[in-house]
């Protein structure tokens, strides 16, 4: 059998691009309103408060602050701070940023936790990163505490808490 | 249908330009419980829960997941239909003929206001080949469409002027409308022309609200409710996706969509039959078009029953007597539950300054905007 070399040459990526695909950028931009119980929640972290609300047929204090409880089906009772302590209900150790690309080895690693708030029902949990913390050292039951940004630097919103650190006895 | 279905609660919250006091979820809340009451029900008495929405306009992917906490629909079936109000009432009907499911609750809001990038969105729609790299902005196809139906049609620009005209000022005695004002043919002519001879005052505003009703099965609508709204008819269909191939001077996914909800009706004779219609104005020129495909007027002359009187609240078929999308304002895939509320209103004898009297027949038509080619009609009675 006869090979017969063909000489080829690549397309460029550019010239890929261009003959066989087209393309196109979205700009999308959003600003949902917060309403009443996202509003609420948020100048709370203003004032240094995690802001739950109460249901008083099902005495839950749900979290974040909501302004009607979806199980019972009507509108919460009060609001209340709860404390700014919790214990770590699951975490996860990531090695790679918002869009995939991997961390470098010195990077610190984001340390993802649902954290279940003291004050709050059993099984509340609020979203939050873990700092100040080795991952390794990080367990399941861990307690640990929001380290908040300087007062004058809040601008109501769930970063205004910069990460929950352990508590150290 | 099978298993006649009626709706047995409904619930609006009522309609403007920005709603910054509420939460999309709080909307919607808002909305359903006030259907949930009037149908008597907990939701855990609903069977199945659907929302028409729109991702893009959410600015949430997987839209579905954020839905059941309004809805009271925490771990029940629920689910998104990505389409108009009056499709997402469509498949409630259907899943209730399936015999699984006796009461469905169908939402639909509009959040618009939060859509910083509207016109991207609406871009988005467009063709990526073959209408984006044009760089028009998406109300052009308006334009182009609204051309070629005065072209072949003979309805006048003037015409069109008249439906804003009509409208907005129906939406003076709704107090659900949020564009309600006095304007003469003038006015609208001499606005900004967007894409000619589309004028700014041509074209619905966005505007935010939710709408949330109760549909039932006719034995659980005969023993819950005094005054049920059934739905004898509905259907919907699309146009192929080339704007530029498709009939611009009729509508026919309208025509279609109509004779099937007219034969499953029972409807021979539409313009006698039915007592008023709430059909898609986004833009001034679709009532026209719209009125012609449904039947409601004959090819040609629905420009002139306008300009007559003949479709206003006094007129033989009042035409969008809540102010339609132009008066009320235009909320996108709630479109077409703006309009079941203002049907059932009427079918219920509560609409006010704006009732029609002696009204038992009402037919609602949505259209999805441009570029589609999607429309949806459903025919609503207060007679079994």
């Amino acid at each position: 059998m006869t090979i017969i070399k063909v000489p080829v040459k690549g397309l460029s990526s550019k010239e890929y691009e261009r003959s066989l695909k087209v393309t196109w950028q979205p700009e999308l931009q959003y600003a949902w309103d917060n309403g009443i119980a996202i509003g609420k929640y948020l100048e709370a972290l203003k004032d240094g408060k995690i802001l739950g609300s109460r249901c008083e047929k099902c005495h839950r204090i749900m979290l974040p602050a909501r302004s009607f409880c979806e199980l019972c089906w009507r509108p919460v009772d009060e609001y209340l701070p709860v404390k700014d302590t919790g214990i770590v209900n699951t975490f996860s150790i990531c090695h790679v940023n918002w869009d995939a690309s991997r961390l470098k080895p010195r990077e610190p690693r984001h340390l993802p936790a649902v954290i279940e708030i003291e004050g709050a029902s059993a099984g509340m949990g609020i979203m939050h990163l873990l700092g100040n913390v080795k991952p390794k050292d990080i367990y399941i039951g861990m307690k640990v505490k929001a380290k908040w940004k300087p007062r004058k630097d809040r601008e109501g919103t769930i970063t205004d808490i910069l990460y929950f650190e352990p508590v150290r006895k | 249908m099978n298993e006649r279905v009626a709706i047995i609660g409904i619930g609006s919250t009522g309609f403007s330009p920005v709603s910054p006091d509420l939460s999309f979820k709080e909307l919607t809340y808002s909305a359903a419980v006030k259907a949930y009451d009037e149908a008597g029900l907990h939701p855990k008495e609903i069977d199945s829960f659907i929302t028409g929405s729109e991702d893009f306009m959410e600015g949430y992917s997987i839209f579905d997941e954020y839905i059941p906490d309004q809805m009271g629909a925490v771990l029940r079936p629920a689910h998104t239909v990505c389409a108009d109000f009056i499709q997402a009432m469509g498949v409630g009907c259907m899943m209730i003929n399936t015999g699984e499911f006796r009461t469905i609750a169908v939402e639909a809001h509009s959040k618009a206001s939060n859509v910083k990038t509207l016109d991207e969105v609406k871009a988005f729609g467009l063709d990526p080949v073959y209408l984006r790299t044009l760089k028009e902005n998406a109300e052009f196809l308006a334009g182009l469409e609204m051309r070629r139906f005065l072209e072949e049609t003979g309805n006048s620009v003037e015409q069109c002027a008249s439906v804003v005209v009509k409208n907005r000022k129906n939406a003076l005695i709704n107090p659900e409308a949020g564009h309600g004002a006095v304007l003469t043919e003038f006015d609208v002519l001499s606005s900004h022309p967007v894409s000619t001879p589309l004028k700014h005052l041509d074209a619905a505003a966005p505007s935010d609200g939710a709408i949330v009703i109760v549909l039932a099965a006719e034995e659980v609508a005969r023993s819950l409710c005094d005054n049920p709204v059934w739905i004898k008819g509905f259907s919907w269909c699309s146009a192929e996706g080339n704007f530029w191939s498709r009939d611009l001077s009729f509508a026919k996914y309208a025509s279609l969509a109509a004779k099937k909800a007219y034969a499953m009706a029972g409807i021979s004779q539409p313009s006698k039959e039915i007592d008023f219609a709430e059909v898609c104005d986004e833009y001034s020129y679709k009532e026209l078009q719209h009125l012609e495909a449904l039947g409601l007027a004959r090819r040609g002359e629905s420009g002139y029953l306008t300009e007559t009187g003949a479709t206003s609240l006094e007129g033989e078929m009042p035409v969008n007597t809540s102010g339609g999308s132009i008066g009320v304002g235009h909320t996108f895939e709630a479109s077409g539950g703006m309009k079941v509320n203002e049907a059932v209103q009427q079918l219920r004898g509560l609409a006010g300054k704006r009732q029609i009297k002696g009204a038992t027949t009402g037919l609602v038509q949505s259209w999805r905007g441009v570029p589609t080619g999607t429309g949806s009609v459903a025919i609503l009675s207060n007679e079994s």
